[in-house]
């Protein structure tokens, strides 16, 4: 009889009960999750129940993570994602909800770059903690990564990304995102990237500050290989300040853009 | 002499630049990226790039915030 035991397929014996398996796989475990509800009383398991038996603080190990994320994932999405390497210009209010999306799909490799610290105005939208003020981003936002997937290797650079470096910081990137906040400086990063010698598309975002509807954030393609995310005009300034619900629609838009490229399809 | 931008087809004088386009367009050069028949156009280059009938011409002109 097939069960589903921490998302991977094992044969039992009919008439196995709920807690002859745990006492089988893994006798230590406190938390039994039958078929997505913790149960403290035994029960005849059936075909295709699903079971998760946890220790409480222990981590899963890399091949447990990776069946686990292949359970979730569509067939034939994991191997790709898993194989890919994404640069992520800026870890700011986008750079870090992107960084945490893609670490969450466990793609394989990210490559961030920033040259700031955390301070306390940064907590309205961007993925850092209140214990983290005054950390270097890249070092906040790689340990934050490292809770929710020690297994993605996260490459920081810490420092200014200017014409003559970004490509050689991103030269590896299969996709790279530009999540920075000055203008000037994301038309910098498209120069620089796209006139280099990467074939790679970049991801970049133009138009996400205030509370306009989330609606009006959209995905185009710009350029053959520059996708846009954003309304196109809501800048950040005063009586628009940049706030997490809009900022991360638009960083998720971004991410999503990424996953689709990956995956070989049109982000559009 | 036509050419498209940004998908629209616009009329131009002949010997238009890529920066007497932004001029023209009100766009600030700082914050514009332009890719011109699929390649992109660096900054210091934007004054002496002409344009020639039958181009295409995508200008991305970036706002503030991430």
């Amino acid at each position: 009889m097939r069960v589903f035991l921490n998302e991977n397929v094992i044969e039992v014996v009919p008439g196995t009960s709920l807690f002859q398996l745990r006492d089988q796989y893994r006798p230590d475990a406190d938390l039994v999750i039958f078929n997505g509800f913790p149960l403290k009383e035994d029960r005849p398991l059936a075909a295709d129940d699903r079971v998760v038996l946890i220790r409480r603080g222990e981590q899963p190990s890399a091949a447990e993570m990776e069946a686990l994320l292949m359970a979730r994932h569509t067939p034939g999405v994991h191997e790709k994602v898993r194989g890919a390497c994404v640069g992520i210009a800026g870890a700011g209010g986008l750079g870090s909800a992107v960084a945490i999306a893609l670490a969450r799909i466990g793609v394989g490799r990210l490559v961030v770059a920033d040259f700031d610290l955390v301070e306390p105005s940064n907590l309205n939208r961007q993925q850092y903690f209140i214990d983290q003020i005054g950390l270097p981003k890249v070092e906040a936002l790689q340990h934050n990564l490292a809770r929710i997937n020690p297994y993605v290797q996260v490459e920081i650079f810490f420092g200014r990304l200017t014409p003559d470096n970004s490509a050689i910081v991103f030269a590896e990137v299969d996709v790279l995102v530009e999540a920075f906040d000055l203008p000037d400086q994301k038309a910098m990063l498209v120069e620089a990237f796209l006139g280099s010698a990467s074939a790679a598309p970049l991801v970049a975002a133009s138009g996400l500050a205030g509370h306009g509807p989330a609606n009006t954030v959209v995905t185009r393609r710009a350029g053959s290989r520059l996708y846009l995310v954003g309304d196109g005009c809501s800048a950040a300034g005063p009586g628009a300040g940049l706030m997490a619900p809009r900022v991360g629609v638009a960083a998720h838009h971004q991410a999503n853009a990424v996953l689709r490229l990956l995956l070989g399809e049109e982000p559009e | 002499m036509k050419i498209t931008v940004n998908g629209k087809s616009r009329e131009l004088a002949a010997g238009t630049t890529v920066q007497a386009l932004l001029a023209t367009l009100q766009m600030d050069a700082d914050r514009v990226a332009a890719e011109h028949n699929g390649s992109i156009v660096p900054k210091n280059r934007f004054a002496d790039t002409i344009l020639a009938e039958g181009d295409s011409l995508e200008l991305v002109q970036f706002v503030g915030g991430g």
